[in-house]
């Protein structure tokens, strides 16, 4: 973690934030605005509902300290969140300013404003009780459902020990996020917080490999499943193990650590999802000459939020709608070019190739951005907790699953959501966790 | 609406002074120097009291201080500033000047010296030789003058107001305004004395005694004038509502009624409106000025005369006071008059302030239950503010991703739901305004007369009939 906490400089000049931080002046103003709802519909469309109302009038008040406090009994991630979350339909898309035609209030803005000083402060998370319990507490993958299951437990006092495949902690919120929005190394500075807690982080280790299910039952009274999901879909061509295909969360961890620095040639990405837009927009900024989304059908199908589309439009990716990959043309070790057909879409919904539509496009990097597959080699080994649709099952409230001794929650649960709904789902783990284990010892 | 192509004339008479509008300066840093008058009746302004001359002062350094509101500026302003620190002949001989190049404008020459016959007399004559229009007798400056027995030392006691006035009088040739301080318990005390001294016109108010605040990190209030503070004189929007208040008694007191300048947070010509209704025959504007500039009072002339031809107004005569007689003592309302708040749901956005505000501040009789169905009665029948806020917390929200949800809509594509708009109760509202005052929508709340079918009576009638005051 320590050679990482510098964002590498060539990523930084490519990768500015996207929406500024305030001034402070900027700030009040902009808090000032806020009518302080009761029963705030942006609490109430916030999946963790943070008290909105009541941290932008700590930060009118000048108290940006008891305003990040309050953010963050809420969501432990309320920086990265601040600055991840698609505002537009949690929050902000619930404003009653938009009742009055005018602009919400920034939410996201103020909330990073709070927690910006909070961090150059050194402010440290709180303990909500000081007396250390034995009970031992795994949390698998380090990703947001499993660092606010581990950080709750631990503000009560509880042993959490908290594994993970990567020598990184965080997840999709380390790995995963547009550097233009949350660098990784702002990841893990929020993530340090908790660390100083003193949760027991252990990296580089794949829970079913090496360290069994049956050794962590062994020495854990709870196991909390935080995986997230499991391997990228695969492009259903010839050539998927082309070394000039990258998957998407590949390519974005790559250059996000900064394996990856530049690009040359011409890039295609195939689907249409917000990882998609993510993934062609750095492609864009890390020097490719042309960068195009390929989707099978059309605008109005697509899964990326509108305001990730328009995002990307803006940073001048091109959409081909109604084409799909069939083959890369090239060397063993290079591509030239794809091979796409046109689709048509019947009467009932139904995508079909459309016949004689051939083309190719000049392109050196294929970068797929087709979903991920649940983690069910994994989950298959825990016993007794039940699947559905290669999810797992859990009491919503509580996050536990048909073993009671085991509780999930995020990308495993919820078939993947934002981060806020993974951090929603193990804080109240956490929570159901405390009290199950507190009622047994009274 | 009458016709906007004539427009009214804004010429007032002021106890025998003539202005071209009722809009002046008053004694105050706007008003230090000739050069800066000229550029205010440059500007449109009607008249300007000369900041205040007589014996020789020094100020401090600083001076000012004020206070901010949900981001606005100088919302309220306070000063320790003191008497003109310019020699006497200087600025006598600038008003001449003045006078002599802008002979339409009033000006008139604010006074204040030590509390003896002859040097009222001395600076009366001074003041009408350098060509005045009228004299402001300064009894109301609350701080650093006071202390040497001048300023609000005056004002605040009736005997001596009503002796220097008088001594005054003996001398002045011109119209004499006696300036009112708002620092004692009732303004028409000193308004009457003023009135048997002989004073032709009043102006009120003076600034109010004040520490605007303290600063937090060094716990210096605040002007800091080398680790000490004083009291200073509050001025700005926030004491309009006092300065009202005043001129209203005044002007409603036979043995005080006299021409008054109203003064005291005046900014816009709506302000310059509300104090010509409640009898002001001119204002005066400073702290506005301090902030904007002498350009304010181009919209004060056009926006005034606007409005006057709106409601058909030819003269500033023909409104003043008009809003006098609505003001009475409160055992004279009607108790019988009956109100209800009534909440248009089509303009409402459910931002709940009004919930809270009854609940909290009020008579907890607005209640979220459009769609749980509606519960009239007392506070115990409904759910507690806690519990409603409590139910939502305790949801379960996800983000909506397009692929995992059928049918995903924005939240802010349709109107207002039925389960935030509140509603009235309307067998508990009392009609006392306050969830109409928060609302942030224009005309979302309405207060609405419901029919008692009871005659008018007033506390005054109720208690005459039946000592104990118990309705019938």
């Amino acid at each position: 973690m320590q050679e990482l906490l510098q964002q590498t400089p060539a990523i930084a000049d490519k990768f500015a934030d996207l929406h500024p931080p305030f001034q402070a002046q900027a700030a009040v103003l902009e808090a000032d605005r806020c009518l302080n709802c009761f029963d705030a519909p942006c609490t109430g469309a916030c999946p963790t509902h943070i008290d909105v109302p009541k941290f932008i009038k700590k930060i009118t008040s000048g108290n940006l300290h008891g305003a990040a406090l309050g953010i963050l009994d809420a969501n432990i991630l309320g920086a990265s969140c601040a600055r991840i979350c698609p505002v537009d339909v949690l929050c902000e898309g619930a404003c009653v300013m938009h009742g009055l035609n005018e602009q919400p209030i920034k939410i996201g803005r103020l909330q990073r404003h709070a927690m910006d000083h909070f961090h150059a402060q050194g402010g440290r998370l709180p303990r909500k009780s000081h007396e250390n319990r034995p009970e031992k507490i795994a949390c698998i993958g380090a990703g947001p459902a499993s660092l606010a299951t581990a950080a709750e437990l631990k503000q009560r006092g509880f042993q959490v020990t908290v594994f993970d495949k990567h020598p990184l902690p965080g997840g999709l919120n380390t790995y995963g996020i547009a550097e233009y929005k949350l660098p990784l190394i702002d990841s893990l500075r929020e993530i340090e917080l908790i660390k100083e807690l003193g949760v027991d982080f252990r990296f580089g280790v794949e829970i079913g490999g090496e360290a069994s299910l049956a050794t962590l039952e062994a020495e854990f009274d709870i196991i909390f499943l935080g995986a997230g999901l499991g391997a990228m879909h695969k492009l259903a061509i010839p050539d998927d193990h082309h070394p000039a295909v990258i998957e998407a969360l590949q390519f974005i961890a790559d250059y996000k650590t900064g394996k990856i620095t530049h690009i040359e040639g011409n890039v295609v990405v195939v689907g249409a999802g917000n990882t998609a837009i993510d993934a062609a927009n750095a492609a864009k900024r890390l020097g490719a000459k042309e960068v195009s989304i390929l989707y099978r059908r059309t605008r109005e199908h697509i899964s990326a939020f509108d305001f990730e589309y328009r995002q990307a439009l803006q940073e001048g990716v091109r959409f081909l709608w109604l084409t799909q990959l069939i083959a890369v043309h090239g060397s063993a070790d290079s591509i030239t070019s794809v091979e796409c057909e046109r689709m048509e879409i019947d009467s009932n919904g139904r995508i079909k190739p459309l016949e004689d539509s051939h083309f190719h496009i000049e392109c050196n990097t294929v970068i797929p951005a087709i979903g991920q597959s649940p983690m069910l080699e994994l989950l298959a080994q825990c016993k007794d907790v039940q699947l559905e649709h290669g999810r797992v099952i859990v009491g919503r409230a509580t996050g536990q699953t048909t073993n009671p001794k085991y509780f999930a929650g995020g990308d495993c649960v919820n078939g993947g959501r934002e981060v806020v709904d993974a951090v929603a789902d193990g804080k109240r783990a956490g929570v159901a966790i405390a009290r199950m284990l507190e009622a047994a010892y009274v | 609406m009458s016709s906007y192509s004539v427009k009214p004339d804004l010429a007032v008479t002021f106890a025998g002074i003539k202005s071209p509008n009722p809009f002046w300066l008053a004694s105050a840093p706007p008003t230090n120097t000739g050069e800066q008058i000229m550029r205010a009746f440059d500007a449109g302004w009607g008249g300007a009291v000369w900041k205040t001359m007589g014996a020789q002062i020094t100020n401090t350094s600083s001076r000012y201080s004020s206070i901010d509101w949900n981001s606005q500026r100088m919302m309220g302003f306070s000063n320790i500033e003191l008497i003109s620190d310019r020699p006497l002949d200087v600025n006598l001989r600038e008003l001449a000047e003045v006078k002599k190049r802008y002979p339409t404008q009033a000006l008139i020459a604010s006074l204040m010296v030590e509390s003896t016959r002859e040097a009222w007399h001395t600076v009366v004559q001074q003041a009408e030789d350098a060509g005045a229009d009228g004299l402001e007798l300064n009894f109301g400056c609350p701080h650093g003058m006071n202390e040497r027995g001048m300023g609000s030392a005056v004002g605040q006691v009736p005997e001596y107001t009503e002796m220097i006035t008088a001594w005054v009088k003996e001398k002045a040739r011109t119209p004499v305004i006696v300036k009112l301080t708002p620092n004692i318990t009732d303004i028409r005390a000193v308004a009457r004395a003023a009135k048997r001294g002989g004073a032709d016109a009043l102006a009120a108010i003076n600034t109010i005694n004040s520490i605007t605040g303290i600063d937090l990190d060094t716990f210096m209030p605040q002007p800091n004038v080398d680790g000490r503070s004083s009291h200073g004189g509050y001025s700005g929007p926030a004491v309009k509502p006092i300065a009202l208040n005043m001129v209203q008694q005044v002007m409603s007191d036979p043995d005080s009624m006299l021409p008054i300048s109203g003064i005291g947070g005046i900014a816009t010509w709506r302000d310059a409106a509300e104090f010509i209704l409640l009898g002001a025959a001119t204002v005066q504007v400073c702290t506005a000025v301090m902030h904007y500039g002498y350009r304010i009072v181009e919209d004060m002339i056009d926006g005034l005369q606007n409005w006057m031809c709106e409601k058909g107004f030819q003269s500033i005569e023909s409104l003043r006071g008009l809003s006098l007689p609505r003001v009475t003592e409160w055992k004279d309302l009607n108790l019988n008059y009956k109100i209800i708040a009534h909440i248009e749901e089509s303009k409402c956005i459910g931002c709940g302030l009004c919930y809270t505000a009854c609940w909290d501040g009020a008579h907890q009789c607005i209640h979220v239950d459009r769609v749980s169905g509606p519960i009239n009665g007392p506070a115990e029948l409904h759910a507690k503010p806690a519990e409603v806020e409590a139910a939502t917390r305790s949801s379960i929200t996800v983000t909506p991703i397009a692929k995992l949800d059928a049918s995903t809509t924005s939240p802010h594509a349709s109107a207002t739901p039925l389960t935030r708009i509140p509603r009235v109760d309307q067998t508990e509202c009392v009609g006392c305004n306050l969830c109409s005052l928060v609302c942030p929508v224009d005309d979302c709340i309405t207060m609405v007369e419901v029919e008692t079918g009871l005659p008018a009576e007033t506390w005054e009638q109720r208690t005459t009939a039946c000592p104990t005051g118990e309705s019938r």
